[in-house]
């Protein structure tokens, strides 16, 4: 079956005032609002899109965390994919464990495509879509912008420094996805009804034979330093004479 | 000692300024020393320029035809064949280093550090996370390997008039055929880059039209400035998204950064938080943008804009 692989990850929404820990231990998460990965959702997005151009059968979407990323799947669902996949893992799970579980993932799914986000907005890491490609030995296409499949092989426009870059690439291939791919669709009630009845699997890294090792220690967390809020001026001409008296001008 | 390989960021001709930071970055870890590998089809002049660089004792001139274009694909098995003498693999934050040092990390079994924004020791690094909201110390086990991406605008450029020695080398790589480069579509402009510009003049959806972006343009040109745009902007279609400020666009440190019609959302703030000094402009005197801005005025950008342009003749 052609089958599409999107890997989401569930994380604080992109709406959520940050506040760091008191105790310098971390990140405060209780309590907020958690959403898909905004750029996972356009993962989700460009899949569906592309089962409903027929070129694809199936849409399985993945997740890998603790019990609660399985509301998140049911939101995947609800928007359209066909099945979900939970790979349950408690603390901190390193890109480079996520793409080895996404690895195992794909040998036991064979897609021809896999579609995550370019970055979480939690970590911001950027890594997962690129080490999974490293590992699978299978072609990379980062912050695409557009995505045409022709037969064997995808055309893919990225958004790079310096403007739109295009590569071919054979497939099966990995497509991590920027913001101007497409727009995610809302979730309409029914959907969400009928996501109810999908199925949604669990999965152990123990069953999947993956040990989740962290290599970096993340030892303090700190607010990032504060800007001094500064002055008004009244008019352009106040404006100009404040630069030039600053040397800016 | 700390022996670090630098992957160097070019267009084929001139080193890209990113490559300079990276050095810059490298050279605040403990007794370093900094190896730049330069992979082209012909290394030459790009070469050069980063034996030039001070802090840099060796260019690693990495020549194959598959090199003419720099592929993360083609070109990750050849930093590999390079890293294994390295304690540190270093690449540029940009989207060539953000391509391609996850798939070197990767295939040397490593851990990566993303965003490097200040160096604490060999093995400690400090970056941000969650749009910059808060910033973690990150530590790996004394010997391991650290792989990392340097964020660019934490680094000031090393400075030039070094001559560091170059070697011709080849890897035993094996390189993939099934990544091809089609085209590349690049704004053409004699205006400032907007990653390395010293003044940056940046629209927000305020502006309301590409026309009324257009006249930024005209403006930046009298101040010798980039120009920018916030993430609304670019949504709207008034500006190209390589012109994006914010945390999933680019990530600038200029001396001048004017924001005119930006409300400064967090995610835009991210992009602009080493500018030097914040000018904003904006007819919302609520805007969360003036929380940061050393500067502001509350009023009509339409108004505001042409009436600079007269006082800087």
């Amino acid at each position: 079956m052609k089958r599409i692989l999107v890997g989401i990850k569930r994380v604080v929404d992109y709406n959520v005032r940050i506040r760091v820990r008191p105790d310098a231990s971390g990140v405060i998460t209780e309590g907020v609002k958690m959403s898909v990965n905004p750029f996972d959702e356009i993962a989700l997005e460009e899949a569906l899109r592309i089962r409903e151009r027929g070129a694809a059968e199936e849409v399985v979407v993945a997740s890998i965390g603790p019990v609660e990323c399985q509301q998140q799947l049911r939101t995947c669902l609800a928007m359209g994919a066909d099945r979900a996949l939970h790979v349950q893992a408690d603390g901190t799970v390193e890109p480079l464990v996520a793409a080895r579980i996404l690895l195992k993932l794909t040998e036991r799914e064979q897609p021809f495509l896999v579609i995550v986000g370019k970055q979480a907005i939690d970590d911001d890491n950027s890594q997962t879509g690129q080490m999974l490609a490293a590992l699978w030995q299978r072609p990379q296409a980062t912050f695409a912008s557009k995505v045409e499949l022709e037969g064997e092989k995808a055309r893919v426009t990225r958004e790079v420094d310096a403007g739109l870059e295009t590569l071919e690439v054979d497939l099966p291939a990995v497509i991590t996805t920027d913001l101007r791919l497409n727009e995610p669709r809302y979730v309409k009630l029914p959907d969400i009804m009928k996501a109810k009845k999908k199925p949604l699997e669990t999965l152990t890294l123990a069953a999947l034979g993956i040990e989740q090792r962290q290599r970096l220690k993340l030892t303090r967390f700190e607010p990032p330093p504060q800007r001094q809020k500064g002055i008004k001026v009244k008019d352009a001409a106040e404006l100009v004479a404040t630069l030039k008296s600053k040397g800016l001008l | 000692m700390s022996t670090i390989l630098i992957v160097a960021e070019h267009d084929g001709a001139h080193l890209n300024p990113s490559t300079a930071k990276c050095v810059t970055c490298a050279a605040a870890i403990p007794d370093a020393e900094i190896t730049v590998a330069v992979c082209a089809a012909e290394a030459g002049s790009v070469a050069t320029e980063a034996a030039a660089l001070n802090g840099v004792t060796r260019v690693l001139a990495v020549e194959h035809p598959a090199n003419a274009h720099l592929l993360a694909a083609t070109l990750a098995p050849q930093i590999v064949a390079l890293a294994g003498n390295f304690t540190h693999v270093l690449g540029p934050s940009t989207t060539f280093g953000k391509d391609l040092i996850p798939r070197v990390a990767a295939l040397l079994d490593t851990a990566q550090i993303s965003d490097i924004m200040a160096v604490e020791s060999a093995t400690r690094f400090r970056r941000p996370i969650y749009a910059a909201n808060a910033i973690v110390t990150v530590e790996v086990d004394a010997g391991a390997k650290v792989v990392g991406t340097v964020r660019t605008a934490s680094f000031q450029p090393a400075s030039t008039g070094g001559s560091a020695s170059i070697e011709k080398i080849t890897t035993n790589a094996q390189i993939p055929s099934h990544t091809r480069f089609v085209s590349v579509s690049a704004a053409k402009s004699d205006r400032p880059d907007l990653q390395t510009a010293s003044r940056v003049i940046s629209g927000g959806r305020a502006l309301g039209s590409a026309e009324a972006f257009q006249t930024l343009y005209s403006f930046a040109d009298k101040l010798g400035a980039a120009v920018g745009a916030s993430r609304a902007a670019v949504d709207a279609g008034y500006a190209p998204n390589e012109l994006q400020v914010g945390q999933t666009g680019k990530i600038i440190a200029p001396e001048l950064y004017i924001a005119i019609g930006i409300s400064g959302a967090i995610q835009h703030l991210t992009g602009i938080k080493d500018a030097r000094t914040i000018v904003a402009i904006n007819k919302d005197s609520e805007a969360p943008i003036f929380e940061v801005a050393d500067v502001g005025l509350v009023g009509d950008l339409f108004q505001i804009i042409p009436e600079l342009e007269r006082l800087l003749g």
